[in-house]
């Protein structure tokens, strides 16, 4: 592990601490518990497509909101 | 007649059903997969929200059901959230087609018409099939086109306007349909399709009132189809009495004479 400290951001509302050096498919990738099920990522309410959150580095107090499927009229 | 031709497609596509139908509010999913099973929809519509994090079961229950999902906007007030929500849901299920819902009073769920043409435009730009959830106000409607969709049959003398009016476009009433019979109102009205969710989800038997519903929406559109008879305002016998002559039911028909 790198000697690069934690930053706290939120993932759907919840504090969660990272490496500093984590990008947003790694804090995604570690909270996603069914990996078959489809699913999109906003950070600070921006829409980041699944293949750019590789490149996508995370900073303290960043807001990430990984969405899905739900019922719906 | 051409029965057999009556096929309903919107931007292009062909969908099976002129009944649409909502995934919200059913008892059970296994109630849902009735549902659908019963009513044969031409769509199903779903939204897009936080993930709780698994939960693939309920994709997986919409994909074994078989008709097109198409992702909604519902609770969106601003047109950047709509957008953002309709990109998120285009990259999550695949497709480019939207139901756009912009909520412009919280109470009445009543939507914002100047944002959602904003929305819809923008969307437009970048290649979205937008389905518009929009009150029946004749210009709205007319900057909306080619899709929209009406709230209900509060107003049918303004539904049957804009159908006059609107008569190349696809146009669907959704929400404010409580039963089968206004289901079959709105197609008898010339409207291409129902959408419908509420009043099958929270029916005492949900699988039952989906066939009725598909039932009730076929009739209309067959009766609409078949060319429903003008209001009269004086009653006419349908049976002709033996002794009265068949040209007193019929003055206008010439009298065969030899």
């Amino acid at each position: 592990m790198s000697a690069a400290a934690a930053i706290t951001v939120r993932l759907n509302g919840e504090e969660r601490e990272v490496a500093a050096d984590s990008s947003a498919a790694q804090a995604v990738d570690a909270w996603r518990r069914d990996p078959a099920a489809p699913y999109a990522v906003s950070v600070n309410g921006e829409h980041v497509p699944r293949p750019r959150l590789a490149a996508r580095a995370l900073r303290p107090g960043d807001e990430i909101e990984v969405w899905t499927l739900r019922q719906g009229g | 007649m051409a029965e057999d031709a009556d096929h309903f497609a919107i931007a292009g596509r062909r969908l099976a059903s002129r009944l649409l139908l909502g995934t919200s509010r059913y008892p059970s999913p296994a109630a849902l997969a009735d549902c659908v099973a019963r009513a044969g929809p031409g769509l199903l519509t779903v939204s897009v929200r936080r993930s709780a994090g698994g939960g693939n079961a309920f994709y997986e229950l919409l994909k074994e059901a078989g008709p097109p999902l198409v992702p909604n906007t519902a609770g969106c007030r601003t047109v950047a959230e709509a957008c953002r929500t309709a990109s998120m849901a285009r990259e999550l299920l695949g497709t480019n087609w939207v139901k756009l819902e912009l909520i412009g009073d919280d109470e009445t769920q009543a939507p914002d018409p100047f944002a959602l043409v904003e929305a819809a435009e923008q969307l437009l730009r970048e290649d979205y099939v937008v389905l518009a959830y929009c009150t029946e106000d004749l210009a709205l409607c007319t900057r909306l086109a080619p899709i929209g969709s009406g709230q209900g049959l509060n107003h049918p003398e303004r539904l049957a306007l804009l159908r006059q009016r609107l008569a190349g476009s696809v146009l669907v009433v959704d929400a404010g349909i409580g039963r089968p019979s206004d289901a079959a109102a709105a197609m008898e009205l010339g409207y291409d399709a129902v959408l419908l969710n509420t009043a099958v989800a929270l029916a005492r038997e949900p699988a039952p009132m989906a066939a009725a519903f598909r039932a009730a929406v076929d009739a209309g559109r067959t009766a609409y189809r078949a060319g429903i008879m003008p209001r009269h305002d004086m009653a006419q016998p349908s049976t002709l009495a033996p002794d009265i002559p068949v040209e007193r039911y019929h003055p206008h028909k010439e009298t065969q004479t030899q």
